[in-house]
């Protein structure tokens, strides 16, 4: 079996990246003591277990579980929309999370208050976002209006956004809210994995499950409803799954662009287009991809580097280089 | 593969069109298994919403439209694709399946909603692309098929729905000559396997080659409902179509003879 062997390879990839990532860092640990800790749970150097479980375990898990989350709710959005180049932002979540998190911030809330108001900023975009198509469309119910929808009320959040960074204190705050926006897995403690865990939990099984069925969906809506499928009902799974894990991602994160929109490319051209193959796929290049750009946000230099930049810096030429290999072949 | 035992699909009465304004009135038309009926009428006279409202896209705005004697606008759309199936006129797709798993989509209505196609579905899925002689391009992408080849693995998809009634919306026209024939046949065979089928087309000749029946949608009325050779007369294609066509008898073939086109271009 193809997939099974493919599927395989990648889980292999991830657990020789995740060997690597924790022996990288100040304190260097050889991929053999990594090892031998893992099974015997011990080590003859006193300091590796508490480096691992107090420190680089849960960044590590972290980083999978983002990464993952961003690429499959990326990918279920492209079979939604029938579209290549939608990422899991296209509703608004992104700027809803960041003018959440933003405001949260300028308020001088502590961070599990920045955390809880990015979420709902998340989702009540989405939830504008929604209502909004709803509401122009009158029951004609068309991708086209929602993707409209997502537009405009992103770009809405995003005037907000650029509004509270202007009266935002330039000393204190506004490095604050900045340092947010781009990214990072510096804070993550274990309080902060376990919800990340639920969320990514709760939104990426049920991806999996209707993953054959959203196939069906990128015939278009009339087509897929003619096939049987309940279209309206499917639509509103995948986009409630698919904010939920981006929204709890951002939320603790901060916003990380590009993997969302790279990874499903990347999955794509290796897996092939059948949902049921590309979802884990995803999950699993997704994974792999965030935990190589944290270990190199973490180690490259003294201080950390945003994770923001780095997945644009690394995506940007990989996605041109995916774009012109595949344009060769029809999506 | 499929039992007819005289399943009707039926519209009485009905007035086709949006938001609750009709722009196509009283419809009385009946499918049975087994039969072909041919659609004909000029472009916006209305065939695509008559498809829609078949479908259960659209509600009917006054009257009635039922299958198995259950009123379709109550069904719901995994039930409605277990009665009536649809081939859209052949396009390209956002992503590049196998027509294989083209095909195998067509199992979706018998399938639960965290399930995916398993042995049997496969089989089946293979037996529809056999059916229609596609069987050898079962591992291509759909893309990358020419036209013809596409609206054939289409049909199969429809074929492996395993419904009773399957829609076509203008299977031929965007085909070569050779292709059109061969879809008019395998159209042909499907009805012998007792499937329902209506057909919208722009070529007459289509209903005469394949056709138990015609009927023709024309100032929002669907008017000449019966057999090709009665209803297609040289006026009635005069007033659908604003042209001079003769219509004559083909030579005998060995099969019979049959009314074939000649429009007037002289």
């Amino acid at each position: 079996m193809k997939g099974a062997s493919l599927l395989l390879f990648c889980v292999c990839v991830l657990a020789g990246f995740c060997i690597l990532s924790l022996g990288i860092g100040r304190y260097p640990v050889s991929p053999g003591t990594i090892v031998s800790w893992m099974i015997t749970g011990g080590s003859a150097d006193g300091n590796v277990p508490l480096i691992m479980v107090g420190i680089r375990l849960p960044r590590l898990i972290a980083a999978i579980a983002a990464g993952g989350a961003l690429a499959i709710s990326g990918a279920a959005y492209q079979g939604l929309f029938r579209n290549p180049m939608v990422s899991p932002d296209i509703l608004g979540v992104s700027s809803g999370a960041g003018f959440g998190a933003a405001l949260a911030i300028l308020l001088s809330m502590p961070a599990a208050v920045v955390q809880v108001m990015s979420f709902t900023g998340g989702i009540s975009a989405v939830l504008v976002a929604v209502a909004v198509s709803k509401a122009i469309g009158r029951g004609n119910d068309s991708v086209l209006v929602l993707v409209l929808s997502g537009i405009v009320v992103s770009s809405l959040f995003g005037a907000l956004l650029s509004m509270l960074k202007y009266v935002a204190d330039p000393l204190d705050k506004l490095p604050a809210i900045t340092y947010w926006l781009m990214g990072s897995l510096a804070d993550i403690r274990m309080r902060e994995l376990r919800t990340v865990l639920v969320m990514v939990a709760a939104g990426a099984v049920p991806l999996m499950l209707v993953s054959w069925r959203l196939n069906v969906l990128s015939f278009g809506e009339e087509e897929a409803r003619s096939l049987g499928l309940h279209t309206g009902m499917m639509r509103a799974v995948v986009i409630v799954c698919a904010t939920m894990v981006t929204a709890g991602v951002i939320s603790v994160c901060g916003i990380i662009g590009w993997v969302g929109l790279v990874v499903p490319h990347i999955s794509r051209f290796v897996a092939g287009p059948n949902h049921r193959l590309l979802l884990p796929v995803s999950f699993l290049i997704g994974a792999a991809f965030m935990l190589a750009v944290d270990t190199v946000a973490r180690s490259a230099v003294s201080v950390e580097i945003p994770i923001g930049i780095i997945t644009a810096v690394a995506g940007a030429p990989f996605f041109i280089w995916v774009m012109k290999k595949s344009s060769i072949r029809s999506w | 593969m499929v039992n007819g035992d005289g399943i009707m699909l039926q519209m009485k009465g009905a007035g086709l069109g949006y938001n609750g304004r009709a722009i196509v009135h009283d419809v009385d038309l009946e499918i049975r298994s087994g039969d072909i009926l041919c659609l004909l009428g000029q472009n916006g006279a209305g065939k695509t919403t008559l498809f829609r409202t078949m479908l259960g896209f659209i509600r009917p705005v006054y009257g009635t439209i039922s299958v198995d004697g259950r009123d379709l606008s109550r069904l719901s759309p995994r039930e409605v694709a277990g009665f009536v199936s649809y081939v859209p006129q052949s396009y390209a797709m956002p992503f590049s399946y196998k027509a294989r798993d083209v095909v195998l989509f067509g199992r979706t209505a018998h399938l639960g909603i965290f399930a995916a196609p398993g042995r049997k579905d496969r089989s089946i899925a293979m037996e529809c692309l056999e059916i229609l002689d596609m069987a050898h391009l079962a591992d291509r992408s759909f893309n990358e098929l020419s036209g013809g080849e596409r609206q054939m693995v289409v049909i199969a998809r429809a074929l492996a729905q395993e419904a009773r009634f399957m829609i076509l919306d203008e299977p031929a026209s965007n085909l070569d000559y050779g292709n059109q024939v061969r879809v008019i046949r395998k159209i042909r065979e499907l009805a012998g396997r007792s499937i329902g089928i209506l057909m919208a087309t722009h070529h007459p000749d289509h209903a005469f080659m394949a056709a138990s029946r015609v009927a023709v949608l024309s100032n929002g009325r669907l008017c000449h409902n019966g057999p090709p050779g009665e209803m297609l007369t040289p006026q009635t294609l005069k007033s659908v179509y604003g042209v001079d066509v003769q219509v004559f008898d083909s030579p005998d073939d060995g099969g019979g003879t049959r009314k074939v086109c000649a429009p007037v271009v002289g």
